[in-house]
Parts: C-alpha cells; sequence; structure tokens
C-alpha cells in the first residue's frame, strides 16, 4: 500500500504513543526511574548534543563502520572475483560461506576481545567480518550470475581479463554486488554498535552503556533512541540507493 | 586458447571436473587451518597468549563436555532462550496476523517494524533490566524483544501473500471462522511462520547469550565471560565454539522443520 495514508496514520499512532507515554510517566504510574519521558528524552538529546557526546559518538561508530565495510570490499571483491574465476574452490567454499553468513558471528566477540583488546580493532574487525561474508558470497554469486552471453560477446572482441572485469562482469554484475554490500554494511553498523555496547567502548553502544552506568534514564533513552534512528536510516539509505542502481 | 573453445559455453566442462575436487579442497582447507592454528598458538608468533593452540582448545573443549557445572549453565540458557522463544514467537505470530490482514495498518507499522528488527537488540539491554531486573528474566525478555520481528515480518508477508481466490472459496463454502483457519489460512501460513520461527530462534540465541555476557550469574554466555575475566582464555575459546555448534544443531533442527512445512504445501 502506497501513498500518504499509511504514512499519516504511523506518524498519528507514535504521538499517541507519546502523549500516552509521557501522561503515565509524569502523573507516577510508570516511574520515572524506569522509563524516561518523551519530552525527557527530547531533552536529553539536545543536551547529549550541546555536551558534544552525541555527535562524537555518532562520528566515531560512522567512522569505523565506514572503515571496515572499505576494508571488507577491498578484500572481499578480490575474494569473490577469485572463487569466481577458480570455479572449483568458489562451489567447494559456496556452502561454508552460506553457513557463515547465517551463523551468529557477533558469539566470537569475546575472542576476538582476547585478540584485540577494548580497541577500535575489536570493534572494527567485528564489522569487517560480517562484512567480508556478505560481499564474497554476494560478489561471487552476482559474478557466476551474470549472462554467458556478454562473456562470449567479451571473448569475440579479444578483451584482456582486467577489460573483461571493468567492462562487462562488474558493470553486470554490480545489482548483485551491490545487495552485497548493502547487507554487508548494515550488518556491520549493527554489530558494532553491539559490541561497543557490550564492550564499554567507542561510538553509539558505548553511549548506551554509559549514559546507563551514570543512571542517566533520559541520556539512555536518547542514546537507544539514536541507534534506532541510525540503523533505520541506514536501512532506508541504502534501499534508496539499491532501486536507484537497478537497471531500468 | 582457440577462438572456439573461448566462444563454447563453458559450464558443463567446470562442473565435471568440480564435484571431483570440491572435497579435496575443502579437507585441505580444514586440514591447513588446523596446521596454522596450531602452529600461531605452539608459537605465539602473532598474538602471544591471546592465541592458544588449536590442541589445547579440543582439550578444554572435552574438560567442559565432562564436567556437571558445564551442564547446569547449558540448562540456564536453554531455559532462558526456550523462554524467550515463546514469548516472541505468539505475539510474534498475533501481530503478524492483524498486520497482513489489516494492510493500511501492516503499512503504516512498516517502517518502525524494519527500523527495530534492524537495530541491535542488545543495546534494548539496559532498559530491560530496568523493567524486569537482571537476573534470567531479562535474557528471556531479550530473546523475545529479538524473536519477535522476524516472525511479525514473515508472518504479515506469508498473511498478505495469500491469493485471495482462497479465502473466496472458504467464503463461498459458508467456513466458519475456525474452519477458515484451520483449512484456508494455517495450511498456507505454515511455511512463513516456520521460516520467521527458523531466522527469530536464530536471534533469539544470540540475544540471551550477549545478555548473559554483558550481567550475568548463570549461563553459557557467563561462563565465556567469567573465563574471560580468568584468563582462561583455552576454555573461552572452547566455550564459543560450543556455542557455534549447539546454535548450527538448532538451525538445522528448524531447517528440517521449514522443508517438512515445505513438503506439505
Amino acid at each position: 500500500m502506497r501513498g500518504a495514508k499509511p504514512i499519516l496514520l504511523g506518524l498519528a499512532a507514535l504521538a499517541v504513543f507519546a502523549a500516552v507515554l509521557e501522561v503515565l510517566v509524569r502523573s507516577g504510574q510508570v516511574p520515572k526511574l524506569v522509563v524516561a519521558s518523551p519530552s525527557d528524552t527530547a531533552a536529553a538529546i539536545g543536551r547529549l548534543i550541546a555536551e558534544g557526546n552525541l555527535l562524537s559518538a555518532l562520528g566515531a561508530t560512522l567512522l569505523t563502520a565506514s572503515a571496515s565495510v572499505a576494508a571488507a570490499v577491498i578484500v572481499g571483491l578480490p575474494a569473490g572475483y577469485w572463487l569466481h574465476k577458480h570455479p572449483r574452490y568458489g562451489l567447494a567454499y559456496r556452502n561454508w560461506l552460506g553457513a557463515l553468513f547465517a551463523a551468529p558471528l557477533v558469539l566470537i566477540y569475546p575472542v576476538v576481545l582476547v585478540l584485540f583488546g577494548r580497541t577500535y580493532a575489536s570493534t572494527g574487525f567485528m564489522g569487517f567480518l560480517v562484512g567480508l561474508v556478505a560481499v564474497v558470497l554476494y560478489t561471487r554469486e552476482g559474478l557466476a550470475a551474470v549472462s554467458p552471453t556478454l562473456v562470449r560477446v567479451g571473448r569475440a572482441f579479444n578483451l584482456t581479463p582486467a577489460q573483461e572485469f571493468w567492462k562487462i562482469l562488474l558493470p553486470a554484475g554490480a545489482p548483485m554486488i551491490f545487495t552485497g554490500i548493502r547487507l554487508g554494511t548494515i550488518y556491520a553498523l549493527v554489530n558494532i554498535i553491539g559490541v561497543e555496547f557490550l564492550i564499554n567502548f567507542g561510538g553509539l553502544g558505548f553511549l548506551v552503556s554509559d549514559t546507563y552506568d551514570r543512571f542517566d534514564i533520559p541520556g539512555m533513552y536518547a542514546a537507544i533512541l539514536c541507534v534506532i534512528l541510525v540503523s533505520g536510516g541506514m536501512l532506508w539509505l541504502l534501499g534508496r540507493v539499491q532501486i536507484w542502481l537497478r537497471p531500468a | 586458447m582457440s577462438r572456439a573453445a573461448a566462444i563454447a559455453p563453458r559450464a558443463p566442462a567446470v562442473k565435471g571436473t568440480a564435484v571431483h575436487g570440491t572435497g579435496a579442497i575443502r579437507l585441505a582447507t580444514l586440514v591447513g587451518f588446523a596446521i596454522l592454528w596450531e602452529i600461531l598458538g605452539q608459537t605465539g608468533l602473532v598474538f602471544g597468549e591471546a592465541l592458544p593452540p588449536m590442541s589445547a582448545v579440543a582439550l578444554a573443549a572435552a574438560r567442559e563436555i565432562a564436567s556437571a557445572a558445564f551442564y547446569t549453565h547449558l540448562g540456564v540458557t536453554a531455559g532462558e532462550v526456550a523462554g524467550g522463544f515463546v514469548f516472541g514467537v505468539l505475539p510474534g505470530v498475533a501481530v503478524g496476523l492483524l498486520f497482513g490482514a489489516r494492510r493500511v495498518l501492516g503499512a503504516a507499522a512498516d517502517p518502525y517494524i524494519a527500523a527495530l528488527a534492524t537495530t541491535p537488540k542488545i543495546v534494548f539491554l539496559p532498559i530491560v533490566m530496568l523493567l524486569v531486573g537482571i537476573g534470567p528474566g531479562s535474557k528471556v525478555a531479550l530473546g523475545a524483544v529479538s524473536a519477535f520481528f522476524p516472525v511479525v515480518i514473515a508472518t504479515a508477508a506469508g498473511m498478505r501473500a495469500i491469493p485471495p481466490v482462497f479465502v473466496r472459496v472458504g467464503r463461498a463454502f459458508n467456513l466458519a471462522p475456525a474452519q477458515m483457519v484451520r483449512m484456508v489460512y494455517l495450511p498456507a501460513l505454515a511455511l512463513p511462520i516456520v521460516t520467521g520461527m527458523r531466522l527469530g530462534l536464530g536471534v533469539c540465541i544470540i540475544g540471551v547469550l550477549l545478555g548473559e555476557l554483558k550481567l550475568a550469574k548463570a549461563g553459557l554466555g557467563f561462563l565465556a565471560g567469567d573465563y574471560y575475566n580468568q584468563y582462561s582464555f583455552p576454555a573461552l575459546y572452547a566455550i564459543v565454539a560450543i556455542v557455534f555448534v549447539l546454535a548450527a544443531l538448532a538451525n538445522a533442527a528448524m531447517s528440517r522443520l521449514v522443508r517438512r512445512a515445505e513438503a506439505h504445501r
């Protein structure tokens, strides 16, 4: 269902929910130490911005995510291409990649913590790992799905392997490869925020656990709200890019 | 390479040789990985103490499996996962049916559900701990919040995918609401719901274990955190490996259920 009606309905429901919550918290029906009122949460967002915590946390998370996704693409794109060029290896590792893609990789963070300590290397590596699996998997699948006709045309024009990659395989496989980058980016971002929360280090995830530890309940709700906005915003943004990339 | 060979379709030729090679490649990869791990661990070349040799981890895993305490922690985690799964799936199916049946509602909720489904659930742990305390209840709640979203999304999508003609035929036969559910909706929704449950169980396990790792007194996540604090790295690696095996088994069991639902169609 498209059009403005569902959007307005959603916003109206959200407004009613916030109003009810505000009344419940202000009247003391819901203790202030458990749930921050929407107005206090909004004020806390302003305060966290003014203190410089929120934007620096957002920057730290987004920078870590960008670096880990960039590394995942730099390593994963050639790896996926290699697996495509060596189909025996591609077939051998295909199911393993699928299993890794579905596996709860975030659960290895204690091991990563042992290896890299409470540093950006740990949070970044956790993002890199999930991003890499997605990029390699989808790059291989995307290149394997390129129409053999296109490849044969390239052969007929005597393209070098490099020309074949840049002029035929990459453009034809781009939508699927971008799906891998899109999923990898979202998983990396989410994993990074989660690990930041778990190890009390880094950006937005750290802000959530830090405000909780200081019992700054409105600040904590503000930080969690920002995590939701950033996660949902990234999902929406990359979805738009994917639509834009799709061949007409 | 001759032009003819270059132009000929190459897929069949690849397949013939590939079937033979894959097993050997996988075996060689596993053996190579084990040897590399053992060497790095024994020599402490790259990571020093932080990477124990594979043999030490295997030994630690065997010790865990033989110890009674391990099963106590396993029982706590299994109970929390089971509780979270039930409390996530039941409301998930109910809300999914509602969003699937009332399309305007579903469309209105869609962006919020999508954003919340993407959000790392572990950041809700502080709210959950404020609401239900820091005990096992908080892990159950986190598991439930995690399992809820995949089930809602899959159920609502399944509901929307039911061909309207099925519903009209049911109405034409004057089926009672209970009969409509049993004869029209349930058969059509079994597969999407079970698929959502498979994804839900996976994220439920993640939610429970991460919750235990952050703050708990028992459970496999607590055990891993405890070994971390004691610098018992082989035991920590062993617990993480065991958790992965258990999660894979749970996923395999749910995949069987999905295949049965598929066959039922």
